[in-house]
C-alpha cells in the first residue's frame, strides 16, 4: 500500500522535475543559434535514444523475468522489417500480431 | 490570413501524422490506469500523476518502486533518470522551434512526448521549406493528438480497473512502438551506425544504476553518428 503523503510528494516532484527536463534547452536557449558541432550531434538524438530503449526490453523482457524469449525477439525483428519496408502502422501491427501468433503456436 | 491557414494546415498534418501511434498510446495508457488502481491509487491520484507527468515509462517506474517500499527520494530520482532522455529532445528541438515565445515553449515542454518528438523532427528534416510558425503548428498538432488520448486511456483503464491478462503481453507494445519510431529515421549510413551502436551500448551498459546506462548509450551513439558523418564527408572531399 502506497501512503498518500509519499504518493503526492513523489507525483508533484516528478511532475516538476520532468517539466524542467523537457523545458531545459528549449526554454533556456530559445531562438539562439546553436554552434555547428551541437547541430551535428543533435541530428542523431532519435537514433541514439530509441534503439537503446528497445534492445534491453526485447532481449531481457521483464514479463519473462529477464530471460530471452524467442517469440519477442522474432516479433521485434518482424516489426523492424515492416517498419523499414512499409510504414509505422505496419510495424506496430506486425510486431504485436507476430508475438501473439508465436505465443499461440508455442503454447 | 494566408499565414494562419498555413499554420492550421500544418497543425492538422501533425495531427494525422501522429495518428498511427494511437494504436500504442491507447492500450499503454489504459494499462497505466489499471496498474495504478491495482497499486491502490484512487481515481484522483491516478489522473493527477498522468496529467502532471505525462511520461509513461517513468510513471510505471515510480509506481513500481513505491509499491516495493522504496523511499520517495529513490523512486523520484530513478523516474527522473528515465526521463532524462527528454533533455536531448529539448535540445534537438531548439533549431526548429526555439524562436517561439517563452510561454509557447513552456507549453511545448509540458507536452513533449517520444512519439510526437520523433514524428515532428523527421518532418522538419524532410520539409525544410516549412516556416517557423508552421513548425510550431505542426508540433502542437502532433502533441494535441497524443496527449488527450493519454489522459483518456488512463482514465478508462482506471475506471475499468480490471487486471489486463498477462497473456496480452502489453509490455511488448513499448519496444514495438520505439521500433516503429526508429525505422523511418534510418535514412543514411551515419544514422544506421548510430542506431546499431545505441542498441549494443545499451546492452553493454545495462548494469549502470539509475537507468543511466540509457543516457551513456545515447551519448556514445550520438557522437558515433556525428563522427561517421564527418568521416564520410572527408572521404568524399578527398576523392573530389
Amino acid at each position: 500500500m502506497i501512503s498518500d503523503s509519499a504518493f503526492w510528494a513523489l507525483t508533484l516532484a516528478l511532475g516538476i522535475g520532468t517539466f524542467l527536463i523537457r523545458f531545459s534547452f528549449l526554454g533556456l536557449l530559445g531562438g539562439r543559434q546553436l554552434p555547428d558541432w551541437a547541430l551535428l550531434h543533435l541530428k542523431y538524438v532519435g537514433v541514439a535514444v530509441f534503439p537503446a530503449l528497445v534492445a534491453p526490453l526485447v532481449l531481457w523482457p521483464e514479463a519473462t523475468g529477464g530471460t530471452p524469449d524467442a517469440p519477442r525477439i522474432i516479433a521485434a525483428i518482424a516489426a523492424f522489417v515492416a517498419g523499414m519496408r512499409v510504414n509505422v502502422v505496419a510495424a506496430i501491427i506486425t510486431g504485436m500480431s507476430v508475438l501473439y501468433a508465436l505465443q499461440f503456436i508455442l503454447q | 490570413m494566408q499565414g494562419n491557414s498555413n499554420i492550421r494546415r500544418a497543425f492538422w498534418r501533425g495531427y494525422r501524422d501522429c495518428a498511427p501511434f494511437l494504436l500504442i498510446v491507447i492500450p499503454y495508457s489504459m494499462l497505466f490506469g489499471v496498474v495504478a488502481r491495482d497499486a491502490g491509487l484512487d481515481l484522483l491520484q491516478t489522473m493527477s500523476m498522468t496529467v502532471l507527468v505525462i511520461a509513461g515509462a517513468s510513471q510505471f517506474t515510480a509506481l513500481a518502486l513505491l509499491q516495493d517500499g522504496a523511499p520517495v527520494f529513490i523512486a523520484l530520482l530513478t523516474a527522473l533518470a528515465v526521463n532524462l532522455r527528454m533533455a536531448m529532445y529539448s535540445a534537438a528541438l531548439v533549431p526548429y522551434v526555439g524562436h517561439a515565445r517563452l510561454r509557447t515553449r513552456a507549453l511545448m515542454a509540458y507536452l513533449m512526448v517520444d512519439q510526437a518528438f520523433a514524428v515532428a523532427v523527421k518532418t522538419y528534416d524532410e520539409r525544410p521549406e516549412m516556416t517557423p510558425p508552421q513548425r510550431v503548428g505542426y508540433y502542437f498538432g502532433c502533441m494535441c493528438l497524443i496527449c488527450p488520448f493519454w489522459y483518456g486511456g488512463s482514465l478508462l483503464g482506471a475506471l475499468v480497473g480490471q487486471a489486463i491478462p498477462a497473456a496480452w503481453s502489453l509490455d511488448f507494445a513499448v519496444p514495438v512502438c520505439f521500433i516503429a519510431l526508429t525505422a523511418p529515421l534510418l535514412r543514411s549510413l551515419p544514422h544506421v551506425v548510430a542506431a546499431l551502436v545505441s542498441a549494443l551500448a545499451a546492452l553493454a551498459f545495462a548494469w549502470v544504476p539509475w537507468s543511466l546506462g540509457l543516457i551513456v548509450a545515447a551519448v556514445i551513439a550520438m557522437v558515433t553518428g556525428a563522427q561517421v558523418e564527418l568521416y564520410l564527408k572527408r572521404k568524399a572531399q578527398a576523392q573530389a
